[in-house]
């Protein structure tokens, strides 16, 4: 007797997990609400805002002078760049201009800003793809940019050390050594981890045609920093938008032809070796004087004027129980930060204190892309393009 | 003249019938669009030659207790050739709306949801206008000029909570 073999009908339903709030690999709380098809991601939903701690409502009641210390406990990685943004959207704001030996200080330390973020990211996300040893060698090179700022500014991070109208106070002695001997020895380092992750085949297939994002998505949701110029968009602030003199240095803006993770990887190890390239030329052409403007309105007059003059000690106290007043008007002044292009815009009513200070943060439009990066990936490479976007989730949230 | 101010008169005059006004500071170009029209202003510069593809940021301003108090603003920018024009509208009121711009950038989408978490601004046509940085049952809108900033009472002894902002009083406006 024969019987017919009847299969059942295959039921196909997506399932729901959460990643995070709590998950090693998004590098802060970031939850992301996946819908699965088997392994195949069919929709991601971010969830973002666990560490919004209102920054931009801070900025508004405090005053210019008070709000530097706000940058860079929004970005805590690259915190210089931080810093210089906001300063550099009061000073378009004052119409004033640092001086000279400060423009090229910041260049410098913004760029050893860069090449820190960088390296944190090399080694974390080498982490998150299981490549541990790499992150002791990428921290340890870390440790001695940290080390070069605490020099400077005396902090290892959240330096509050540039100033409006330029830097707190000169670099000390030793240091132009110290940051040669650094660049110096830097292009040796990266070239070992490129030679542990670049010729590593474990490496190359967990990064290479995952996260995919294309140039016209990336145009479309305003993706800047390294995952737009890993996409092939040509836009680095400090070519496109020069400030602090930029147009006056020599250097490239590497560009990626895929747009996967492992173009971004490329983008980012070729920014650290433009970045020393900037350094090295500012390094040449590092010229004296003073590093904060002469202006007792809108800069402090220094410790040894206050007492012999007496109109020093009228501004001192002013500037300090006051503020400085900015003219009526709004400026935004972005930076090239490691996550992208870095905004501030600051509206002043002419009082002492901004109406409106905007943080336009690169992570956040480059995070609102993720579900097109993964979209039809597997799920252990969400892990990558987190990795790859190397967000900070207090940017992010603000 | 500067590339962003001669690309919104160019606008301005592909836009006669628009009432567009034309502001210049520190070498940035800011143009005043009226809300109904907002959607059409944007989409010009956007697809204008040697325009603005690019929506940079979108956030806005509370200029409480002025009115109309609300000031929708838009960042656009252009790679090649380097271009950057900020383009603003007033909005009156108590319920505050505008056209959303996510049928033009899908960067709107995050962006808009931000402004409507934190300033109560709605955009219409959004597809999911919901709270992003703040939770779902937050009252208000932090954002506002009239939401006050407040300090958290803490258990420390002789401890005076005291607003940030009541350190350094605000000062009048100087000419």
């Amino acid at each position: 007797m024969e019987t017919e073999i009847t299969t059942p009908e295959a039921r196909t339903e997506t399932l729901t997990i959460n990643m995070g709030p709590q998950h090693p690999s998004t590098h802060g709380v970031l939850r992301l609400v996946l819908e699965l098809e088997g392994e195949v991601i069919m929709g991601t939903t971010p969830v973002i805002g666990y560490l919004h701690t209102g920054f931009e409502k801070e900025m508004e009641n405090r005053t210019y002078h008070q709000n530097i210390v706000f940058p860079a406990r929004i970005e805590y990685l690259a915190t210089f760049i931080e810093e210089t943004a906001y300063c550099l959207a009061v000073e378009k704001l004052l119409g004033i201009t640092p001086p000279p030996r400060a423009e090229v200080a910041r260049v410098i330390l913004s760029e050893l800003s860069r090449i820190a973020s960088h390296l944190l990211w090399l080694g974390s996300s080498a982490l998150d793809l299981n490549v541990s040893s790499l992150f002791l060698y990428t921290f340890q090179d870390r440790e001695e940019i940290l080390d070069i700022l605490e020099m400077v500014t005396g902090q290892r991070m959240m330096h509050g050390y540039v100033r409006i109208g330029g830097l707190q106070w000169d670099m000390p002695d030793g240091f132009e050594a110290r940051v040669r001997r650094f660049i110096d020895h830097l292009p040796g380092r990266l070239d070992e981890s490129d030679r542990l992750l670049t010729d590593n085949l474990i490496w190359r297939k967990r990064t290479e045609g995952i996260a995919l994002l294309t140039k016209d998505d990336a145009l479309r949701y305003g993706c800047t920093g390294p995952i737009g110029r890993g996409s092939g968009v040509n836009y680095d602030v400090r070519k496109t938008f020069p400030y602090s003199g930029y147009d006056q240095y020599e250097f490239d803006v590497p560009l990626g032809k895929n747009g996967d993770a492992f173009d971004r990887y490329l983008v980012r190890m070729e920014e650290m070796r433009q970045s020393r390239r900037i350094i090295q030329q500012a390094l040449d052409r590092l010229p004296g004087g003073p590093v904060l403007v002469d202006d007792r309105k809108v800069a402090l007059p220094p410790r040894a004027e206050l007492v012999r003059s007496m109109e020093a000690v009228i501004h001192q106290f002013k500037l300090v129980s006051e503020g400085l007043h900015p003219p009526v008007g709004e400026v935004y002044a972005a930076v090239e930060a490691p996550r992208g292009e870095k905004g501030y815009y600051v509206v002043s009513d002419g009082s002492n204190r901004p109406v409106r200070v905007r943080v336009r943060s690169g992570s956040f439009n480059n995070l609102q892309a993720l579900p097109v990066m993964v979209y039809k990936g597997y799920i252990s490479d969400v892990v990558v393009a987190v990795a790859s976007i190397d967000i900070v989730l207090g940017d992010v949230d603000r | 003249m500067s590339r962003a101010a001669e690309l919104a008169a160019q606008v301005r005059g592909r836009l006669a019938e628009t009432d567009l006004q034309l502001v210049e500071f520190r070498d940035e170009t800011t143009v005043i669009a009226p809300a109904e029209q907002i959607i059409d202003v944007l989409r010009t510069f956007r697809d204008a030659p040697d325009g603005t593809p690019v929506l940079t940021d979108l956030t806005a301003v509370d200029r409480f207790p002025a009115e109309p108090r609300f000031e929708v603003v838009y960042l656009l920018t252009g790679y090649a050739p380097p271009v950057r024009v900020r383009v603003k509208a007033r909005l009156a009121g108590d319920t505050p709306s505008i056209a959303s711009a996510t049928a033009l950038w899908p960067a709107a989408n995050w962006l808009e949801r931000e402004v409507y978490d934190l300033f109560g601004i709605r955009f219409e046509g959004h597809p999911n206008l919901t709270r992003i940085l703040l939770p779902d049952d937050w009252g208000g809108h932090p954002l506002r000029k009239d939401f006050p900033l407040t300090e958290e009472p803490v258990q420390f002894i002789n401890h005076v909570p005291r607003i940030p902002g009541a350190i350094i009083p605000k000062t009048p406006p100087r000419p």
